[in-house]
């Protein structure tokens, strides 16, 4: 019933001395209660849980203690009966070496239950199949269910596929990894719960097949897991596959190749190429929660090393101290002592022993010296290429080295660095003894700063393009509009300079002088073109000077062109006289009340407003719907663009009357000249009126007369200032 | 508190760069002890003065350098170096020029360009390449001539009285193999050539003993795994197409069997040309690497001015071994094709 599958190689691999032998010697044994449990609220991979008790609060075995933190996340459960006692800061095991929050539990020892209906009881049924997988899903998640073997994914989400149909799950008892025989003794032990546990996944993924993994060197493993397929009427379904002893065979990348022939695509997940893996103590679990209404609150931990006189498998209660946990194997501290989770490959060295089991904690090895020599001393690379020989992930290590050490990200990058599975193969072999695996961590670290860091910078660059973009457009129309205001301004004073054929008052500034000889200039730029125009219609009447038009209608189009320079000349000027005026007022400098910024503001919010409005359109154009909020958008748009106008308009009535009292010469000298132009134009309107017999007449009149007053008032002020010389 | 902590793996398989130096150096013995036998005892001391010249500059260079001189002398790699070149010289070269061979290969070979595993070249070939073309007189007529010629080799104190003291070799040496054959074939046929004294008998020729010894090192090198047989295959293999396709006719060109079996060809395939710093590294990229080298051996054996070619073909190729490796990238798992090419930053 084996083997009927074909297997394929993966490339590379080791194969250390595997150390097993040592703690399969006994049964797996239950661990005693320790007084206190530490459980960190982030054993896996996602946010941390929340805690949901308080401080003081006694808790049952199996009450929910925190929940999960949005999507990708798990609850945590108390593995016994007690008290919580803090919720604190305490070292976690992590290869970082940080502390975390963890929920404090001092036990009592009565291992008192809460009440744990299954799920078939909670629904009422009395077979797994006539569950409904979203159901299983979401009790898993309950469960605090994460991955027992590797990272500690949490287990509901890497079922919910999507849309991508599985057709093959794997179930991962490889074990590959030196010394560790927490799977073996599960899978010879508990190899019904693992294969109920397959057939709740099977269901839960609608996929018809299970493939079971063992590495060759579990023969107990394999021999258990076959007869409980047989037992269970599974062997349609199920299938044990003896795979070939190599590290790293058990790397869920590696042992899908060699079952399946087909490769996890780089960057994805395995469910992309229609395959789930699961450890086998995930299974077991998984089956405990959904049958037995357990969540998850203990696991299987090897404890061995010759530093452990009894090296042995024990069922422990997540959060046990390891201290506490290997004096239960005969744990004589070594000089100098190391303690390391997981396995010699791939695990961590612990920094101190106060630290919890948690959920993916499959092993604590204590080895002496000897039996794993500390490494020697790196020497150079000699580009022998037995790393490159040994990667499963076909990797040339050697220029991942390369280039981390010299720090050149990108080629570091270019060579593949994140499809390394951190197996540790490469360190094994390098006979110079360079910390290659180290190398490559450094380099991911790095590499995702960098990212992190250029992404940061692209968006910052990205909002300040935009914010540059609107202000260049809010610049732009206001130019158009200051130029169509002095365009105005400039026809207005041309009007004015014909009607009244009267220069402007004497000026009191370099601008006006400019601006008196460019209307100068334009009148008589003026008078040329008309001149041009009645020579040409000449020309054009009289028949003997016909050879005379194109020269004259050249001589047009050149004076008209003059005319318009000068012309646009002079708009210039006007604008910078306007300016030169605003900016006289030093005093408005920074001032967010000044009337310039004031007008800025008007003109920002009715350029947002039109902005709102067009958008508006565009939305109701498509019907989308969008329309409402756009709608509401707008009003408060237009209320901005009216109080903008407002304090733009108040600010304006008080810098004249606070300009008039200005001491200010040419300040005062333009005063009087707009003053003078108010009451010209008083007089204007008062005349219209009169002479349209309108019942504003009164009105006006009094208004001319305040206007005349002003510009009295304005005089006399010209002459007290510029006498004080002469008294 | 106060665990140690270190990345993992926490386990090694033992192996060590020395080690592996060592096995190498071990590897060589056949071939030397075979050719002190019939050529004499010219090897030996210039492998000694090598070893001793080689370990002098680079205890020099290191103190310079102001690096652990224990240290780095400790990794053998440069008592591989003096070896190599002691085997592949003349036996009865002056002393001088395994002294200029030898601190060429340390200095500019190796440490010049920051040294262990950062010599493009490598460092033995150069210095021998560095003698050959600059002493062609002394590299060409140096060798000793086999005990199958001769009856009886030259004895220890003659042969330093020869190389130190500048005595007359002339008794004692005579062409290599690969040269003689070269010249005579102009103007005799095979069957006249195999009627000569160093050619009588195919296992009677002396340099087939000596090459025969070094393929036995090289495949026990291949067995233990210290070097793979990419490279040693490869070059064989061209080497062999190349003679088969091109010089068939054994009364115009060299044959096979002396194209194998004279001249550097086994010491060149096993313990030169897999020098792991200046190889190429990726698998498919030590078979292009081996089978370049044995093209070159061919070529420059059969049209080049030179009689042997080991070491220019080796240093050829170690100047393309960037951009062989560059091509020959594999494909990492989980991607649809290998990243090929030499490195061109990305479009970001
Ligand atoms: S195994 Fe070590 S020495 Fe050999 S190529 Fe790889 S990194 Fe270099
Ligand atoms: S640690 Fe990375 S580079 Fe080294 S062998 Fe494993 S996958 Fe390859």
């Amino acid at each position: 019933m084996t083997q009927m599958i074909r297997l394929h190689d993966i490339h590379g691999g080791i194969h250390p001395a595997e150390n097993k032998r040592q703690s399969t010697q006994t049964a797996i044994q239950v661990a005693p209660i320790p007084n206190e449990l530490i459980l960190p609220l982030h054993q896996h991979i996602g946010a941390a849980a929340i805690p949901c008790v308080n401080v003081g609060e006694r808790v049952l075995k199996g009450q929910c203690i925190a929940h999960a933190d949005g999507f990708v996340s798990v609850p945590l459960h108390a593995p016994t009966s007690g008290t919580i006692v803090d919720i604190e800061a305490r070292p976690v095991p992590h290869a970082s070496g940080l502390s975390e929050t963890c929920m404090v539990l001092q036990c009592d020892g009565q291992d008192e239950w809460q009440a744990h209906p299954s799920l078939l009881e909670q629904k009422n049924v009395s077979l797994v199949e006539q569950l409904k997988p979203a159901d299983i899903l979401t009790f898993l998640a309950q469960s605090g269910i994460a991955g027992l073997g590797g990272a500690g994914f949490p287990t509901a989400i890497k079922l919910h596929t999507g849309n991508y149909p599985i057709d093959t799950l794997i179930l991962n008892g490889a074990e590959c990894e030196p010394y560790i025989t927490a799977d073996d003794m599960l899978m010879r032990e508990r190899a019904d719960e693992v294969v109920a546990g397959g057939e709740i996944l099977l269901h839960v993924l609608q996929c018809a097949r299970a493939l079971i993994g063992v590495e060759d060197n579990k023969p107990e493993a394999i021999a258990a897991l076959e007869q409980a397929v047989i037992d269970a009427h599974l062997s349609h379904k199920i299938q044990v596959v003896s795979i070939p002893t190599k590290y790293p065979s058990g790397g869920e990348k590696q042992l899908i190749q060699i079952l399946t022939g087909k490769e996890v695509p780089s960057g994805g997940i395995p469910a992309h190429i229609g395959i789930v893996c699961q450890n086998v103590a995930t299974a077991s679990a998984i089956y405990r929660a959904v049958v037995h209404g357990e969540p998850l609150i203990h696991r299987i931990t090897t404890l061995t090393g010759d530093a452990c006189q009894q090296p042995s498998n024990w069922q422990v209660l997540l959060g046990t101290p390891i201290d506490y946990l290997l004096t239960l194997a005969g744990y004589q501290a070594q000089q100098p002592e190391r303690v390391i989770m997981g396995g010699p490959m791939m695990g961590f060295a612990l920094p101190h022993l106060q630290l919890p089991v948690i959920k993916t904690s499959n092993c604590i090895l204590a080895p002496k010296a000897k039996e794993l020599p500390l490494n020697e001393y790196a020497t150079a690379c000699i580009r022998c290429g037995q790393c490159t020989q040994v990667c499963p992930a076909e990797l040339l290590p050697q220029q991942l080295y390369w280039f981390s050490k010299t720090q050149e990200l990108d080629k570091v990058e270019q060579h593949n660095v994140f499809d390394c599975i951190e197996c540790g193969a490469c360190s094994y072999v390098c006979p110079s003894h360079i910390p290659l695996v180290q190398y490559y961590r450094f380099a991911k670290g790095a590499i995702r700063e960098e990212r992190a860091a250029q992404e940061k910078a692209l968006r910052a660059k990205e909002r300040f393009e935009q914010r540059l973009a609107r202000q260049e457009q809010e610049l732009a129309e206001k130019e158009a509009k200051r130029k169509a205001r002095a365009e105005a301004a400039a026809t207005a004073q041309k009007a004015k300079q014909a009607d009244l054929a009267e220069p402007a008052s004497a000026p009191a500034s370099s601008v006006d002088d400019t601006l008196e000889k460019l209307n100068k200039q334009l009148a008589a730029s003026q008078a040329a073109v008309q001149k041009t125009k009645e020579k040409l219609a000449a020309a054009q009447a009289d028949p003997e000077q016909a050879d005379k038009i194109p020269a004259l209608e050249a001589a047009l189009e050149k004076v008209t062109s003059k005319l318009k320079s000068i012309a646009m000349e002079l708009a210039a000027a006007k604008k910078a006289a306007a300016a030169s005026t605003t900016t006289t007022g030093d005093s408005d400098k920074g001032d967010p009340n000044s009337p310039e910024r004031l007008r800025k503001k008007w003109e920002t919010a009715q350029l947002r407003l039109q902005t709102a409005e067009q958008r508006l359109a565009e939305a109701m154009e498509q019907q989308l719907d969008t329309v409402s909020a756009l709608q509401t958008g707008v009003e408060k748009q237009r209320e901005r663009v009216n109080d903008a106008l407002a304090a733009y308009q108040a600010s304006q009535t008080e810098t004249q009357s606070d300009v008039a009292n200005s001491p200010d010469n040419h300040e005062l000298e333009k005063k009087i000249l707009a003053q003078q132009d108010r009451v010209a134009k008083a007089e204007e309107r008062l005349t219209m009126a009169r002479e349209s017999g309108l019942d504003t007449v009164d009105a006006l009149a009094m208004g001319l007369q305040k206007q005349r007053d002003k510009l009295a008032q304005l005089e006399q002020q010209r002459v007290a200032s510029s006498t004080p010389e002469g008294v | 508190m106060g665990l140690l902590t270190l990345s993992s793996p926490h386990t090694h398989n033992q192996n060590s760069t020395q080690h592996m130096m060592q096995m190498v150096i071990l590897a060589t013995l056949p071939g030397f002890v075979v050719s002190t036998w019939l050529f004499g005892f010219g090897t030996l001391i210039n492998i000694t003065l090598a070893i001793v010249v080689a370990l002098g500059c680079e205890a020099a260079i290191l103190v310079v350098r102001k690096r652990p001189v224990g240290f780095f002398l400790n990794d053998y790699s440069i008592v591989l170096t003096a070896v190599l070149l002691g085997l592949a010289l003349p036996p009865l070269a002056p002393w001088w020029i395994t002294v200029i061979a030898t601190f060429f290969a340390v200095v500019f070979g190796k440490h010049l360009y920051g040294g262990l595993g950062n010599n493009p070249f490598n460092p033995a070939m150069l210095g021998y390449a560095l003698v050959l073309v600059s002493f062609p007189v002394e590299m060409t007529t140096n060798w000793a001539s086999s005990i199958i010629a001769t009856d009886v080799t030259a004895s220890f104190s003659d042969t330093l009285s020869i190389i130190f003291a500048g005595a007359s070799s002339d008794a004692w040496t005579g062409a290599t193999a690969l040269d003689s054959y070269k010249h005579l074939i102009t103007n005799a046929t095979a069957a006249e050539i195999a009627q000569q004294p160093e050619f009588s008998g195919f296992l009677n020729a002396g340099w087939a003993w000596v090459n025969l010894a070094y393929l036995v090192g090289g495949l026990w090198l291949v067995w233990r795994r210290i070097i793979s047989w990419h490279i040693p295959l490869s070059m064989l293999v061209a080497l062999s197409l190349c003679s088969l396709i091109i010089g068939w006719d054994a009364d115009m060109y060299t044959p096979l069997s002396l194209h194998l079996l004279s001249g550097a060809t086994m010491l060149g395939a096993f313990f030169i040309a897999t020098d792991p710093v200046s190889a190429s590294t990726t698998t498919r990229g030590k078979l292009i690497y081996g089978a370049g080298i044995g093209v070159f051996v061919y070529v420059i054996r059969t049209w080049g001015a030179y009689p042997d070619a080991v070491a220019f073909a080796v240093l050829l190729m170690n100047l393309a071994v960037p951009f062989i490796d560059a091509y020959t990238q594999p494909r990492t798992y989980g991607h649809n094709k290998a990243k090929r090419g030499l490195y061109q930053k990305q479009p970001k």
